[in-house]
């Protein structure tokens, strides 16, 4: 029986851990593009902030959660596009812009809500897990893995074709390349400043689909700073993850399984200790990871640098 | 030469700022023709050539290629038109392999890269065919400053060029492999291509050029055939005034031991030994050469000399002082100085501007700084009284580095250190990218410093430099010094054979 128990816990875990997982994923992998073309968007937590709110309104109002991802999506480019004309075609600083973007956006997503949804007390039909024949009736990984909504199951297709983006198209190349020696790719003939806003908005997308999974998949409701930080976590995973979007995908996991404990120990019958530490731990484990991980090799050295052609 | 016409750049204005880099520029460059163009450091050589290549957009005027107007500002357009460009300081993308570097910018943006296999067969060919030595999946972080240089070439021949642009190709270059790109511009001048060279050693632009422009503030003052001209003429028509090459070096007797290397081992950054049981020593008023074909040790030995990299055993005392085991920074409060090899890298820092890259190594001492605070006002003035005695050319002493040109760039670095207090001077590569006029004036004042009881160990793989200026020449290959020689030019030949891994003995 013991035995049992145990077994199901570390199912549960896993799943959480998983499902938990998926926003900082979306966020982080998007971060990823963001910096390796040497843009700093600190504006995450602003970014999925407006992706939870439109993914939520649209999804409220339409009954259709694909609308909702739709609106997200939408919701996020339009974020993207004001920080990229700033930061990008103005050249104002990045970390200005980018702390702007996040109040701008915790703001205008409380206003929206209290203007326009007062009595959206019944929220809206979140994404079922979806059963997968033979898999989700697996005993022990049918519950840890296969039971998981459409949602989290993006993650893995996400996070492959950024690596295929990355690494395997001209695209790809030309960005990296962009985040390095921008001199080079505009001697090479093409425009950094394209290159940065393609960069920029697939940032902006992600992270909004990341904010969307909270409000579509997670909870049903919009609550007004529902990201609660984890568009900084984020960024701390990118560093993390020495810029790979591989990496983002496996140190937004481990962050998930700190988030899965602190939900699955609060449960838990004995409390012997108080826990707001174990809420805590996700932020901790963040404040230690950007402690620990000191050695910047991998930074794209013209990280939070306007590129300037004369 | 053909005779026709393949380019005019007309009536080029250019200027940022109140600085005035193109004054109305015309040159023409005929069909298959080496066309060398020479100027003092700034004077809008490599301005002029980026505007050729649409880096930058001329405030006026117009570049006809064969007898069709290009787009100003344009790379794209430049690129399309074949006219290839290897840069004085590398378009190289450090994080990616040769291969990388040269699809970058290649194809439609939304294509795949598939073909790498073919890449890179192609890079081995072309390498071959030229003798460049270039391996498709090096990491450019990974290669020295020539090799790069041979990636850079390469990269431009893989794309295709009709009009190949380089600018001072050879600065980086040894001797030997100086030779072998000649051969190659020739080569490939004989294939029906067209070569602007930019270079300021006289002797090769004599030896390989067809005609010669020269620049003279931001003009070109003249252009004459090679054969009609020789090298007194053509820096006369640079400086404006004759220049001595040859530097009295007046006989002092070497005094005591200032820096003393006894078996020196040492790994290189790769991890695989790279100086193997080095035991020399520097004295004071002597000049001390390494020559050696550049990537035989010669980088490690400065590196571990400041503190750079690790010593896996060995000492080295400088006026007495152990310095293994001493960090960069200890060293650094230590009576030496040290021009390095690559400015970009370890010089200077590009964005800052001049006052505070003269700063760099004592902005916390005085005169710079008293309790805690910048004297910005003696900062300013030592810079400005810096960029006197070194004929640094730039707009002002706030002006970022970055916008200063390569030579202008190495003599803000050749006059900090000579205005630090030392008693050790290191210099790897001395004139690097500097003219005629500035590298008799910064071999005039190290041989002052050399007057004044100073050691110096110059390390060079130009051995004009060495036997200007110094006493004794040690040999370098494989991380051994494996010979000494007296600074005698009739001697060059047994110098050449050791620099090449053989004995003198044997080859007589
Ligand atoms: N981006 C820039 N901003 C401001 N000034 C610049 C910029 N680029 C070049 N300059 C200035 O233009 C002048 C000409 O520079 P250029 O690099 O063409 O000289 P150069 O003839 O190539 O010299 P060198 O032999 O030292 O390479 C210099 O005085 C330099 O300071
Ligand atoms: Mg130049």
């Amino acid at each position: 029986m013991e035995d049992l128990a145990s077994l199901s816990f570390l199912a549960a875990t896993i799943a959480a851990s998983w499902r938990l997982a998926a926003p900082l994923i979306f966020a982080s992998i998007g971060e990823v593009f963001s910096e390796r073309a040497g843009v700093l968007n600190i504006g995450l937590e602003g970014t999925m902030l407006a992706g939870a709110f439109a993914g939520f309104a649209a999804a409220f109002t339409s009954g259709s959660i694909l609308f909702g991802v739709a609106a997200a999506i939408a919701a996020g480019v339009l974020v993207g596009l004001l920080f990229a004309f700033f930061t990008i075609t103005i050249k104002a600083d990045q970390i200005v812009v980018g702390a702007a973007i996040n109040l701008l956006g915790l703001g205008l997503t409380a206003f929206l809500f209290r203007s326009y949804f007062p009595s959206a007390g019944k929220g809206i039909d979140i994404a079922k897990p979806v059963h997968l024949p033979w898999l989700s009736d697996l005993p022990f990984f049918g519950e840890a893995l296969f039971r998981q909504n459409a949602f989290v199951y993006s993650t893995l297709p996400v996070a492959a074709l950024a690596v295929f983006v990355l690494y395997r198209t001209s695209f790809g190349l030309t960005l990296r390349a962009v985040g390095e020696h921008p001199k080079a790719v505009d001697v090479a003939g093409r425009s950094v400043a394209l290159y940065r806003y393609g960069a920029v908005l697939i940032c902006s997308a992600l992270a909004a689909l990341g904010g969307a999974f909270l409000t579509l998949a997670h909870s049903n409701q919009f609550v007004e700073g529902i990201s609660s930080g984890r568009g900084f976590i984020a960024l701390a995973v990118v560093v993390f993850a020495r810029w790979s979007p591989i990496g983002a995908f496996v140190v937004s996991l481990l962050f998930g399984v700190f988030y899965a404990l602190q939900l699955q120990l609060q449960a838990q019958p004995v409390h012997f200790l108080p826990y707001q530490l174990f809420q805590a731990l996700p932020y901790l484990m963040t404040i230690a990871a950007l402690i620990f991980v000191r050695n910047r090799v991998g930074t794209p050295s013209m990280l939070g640098v306007a590129y300037k052609k004369s | 030469m053909s005779g026709r016409q393949l380019l005019l750049m007309d009536g080029i204005h250019k200027r940022f700022g109140p600085l005035i880099v193109s004054a109305g520029v015309t040159l023409d460059i005929e069909e298959n023709e080496i066309h060398a163009l020479l100027g003092e450091n700034g004077a809008g050589k490599t301005v002029l050539m980026s505007i050729l290549c649409g880096v930058l957009s001329p405030d006026e005027g117009q570049i006809i290629f064969k007898g069709q107007a290009l787009k100003p500002g344009s790379p794209r357009q430049a690129i399309k038109h074949r006219i290839g460009m290897v840069h004085q300081h590398f378009m190289l993308v450090p994080n990616l392999t040769v291969a990388e570097n040269y699809v970058l910018g290649q194809g439609s943006p939304f294509s795949v890269i598939r073909d790498m296999k073919t890449v890179h067969a192609r890079i081995v060919e072309l390498s071959d065919r030229y003798g460049l030595g270039v391996k498709p999946d090096a990491l450019i972080s990974d290669l020295s400053v020539g090799e790069q240089q041979r990636v850079e070439i390469l990269k431009v021949l893989y794309h295709g060029v009709e009009l190949l642009i380089l600018d001072e190709p050879t600065a980086v270059l040894t001797p030997q492999e100086t030779d072998r790109l000649l051969h190659l511009l020739r080569r490939l001048v004989e294939d029906g291509k067209t070569v602007i060279f930019i270079s300021h050693k006289l002797d090769e632009v004599i030896r390989v050029s067809d005609r010669v422009s020269v620049m003279r503030d931001a003009k070109v003052v003249r252009t004459v055939k090679t054969s009609e001209t020789n090298a007194r003429e053509l820096a006369r028509m640079m400086v404006g005034r004759d220049v001595l090459m040859d530097l009295p070096r007046a006989p002092i007797e070497p005094g005591r031991v200032v820096l003393s290397v006894e078996h020196l081992n040492c790994d290189g950054e790769s991890g695989l030994p790279a100086l193997h049981g080095v035991s020399f020593q520097v004295r004071a008023n002597e000049i001390v050469g390494i020559a050696g074909v550049s990537g035989n040790g010669q980088s490690e030995l400065a590196l571990a000399l400041t503190g750079l990299l690790p010593i896996a055993s060995g000492s080295v005392t400088l006026e007495g002082a152990e310095l293994v085991g001493r960090s960069s920074h200890d060293i650094n409060q230590m009576p030496i100085a040290h021009i390095p090899e690559d400015r970009h890298r370890m010089g200077i820092v590009l964005p800052l501007p001049l006052t505070e890259n003269v700063i760099l190594q004592r902005f916390d001492k005085p005169p710079f700084s008293s309790r805690g605070m910048l004297d910005m006002s003696e900062i300013t003035r030592q810079t400005r009284d810096l960029m006197r005695r070194f004929q640094v050319k730039a707009s002002g002493p706030g002006d970022r580095i970055q916008n200063l040109s390569g030579g202008n760039q190495q003599k803000l670095v050749v006059g900090r250190e000579l205005d630090r207090r030392f008693d050790f001077l290191l210099i790897n590569q001395l004139t690097r990218g500097i003219d005629i006029g500035a590298t008799e004036l910064v071999m005039h004042k190290i041989l002052e410093q050399r007057s004044a009881g100073k050691a110096i160990l110059l390390i060079s793989t130009e051995l004009e430099e060495l036997f200007t200026l110094c006493d004794r020449i040690l040999v370098m290959y494989e991380g051994r010094l494996v010979g000494e020689m007296p600074p005698d030019r009739g001697r060059l030949e047994e110098i050449g054979l050791l620099m090449a891994g053989k004995s003198p003995m044997s080859a007589a």
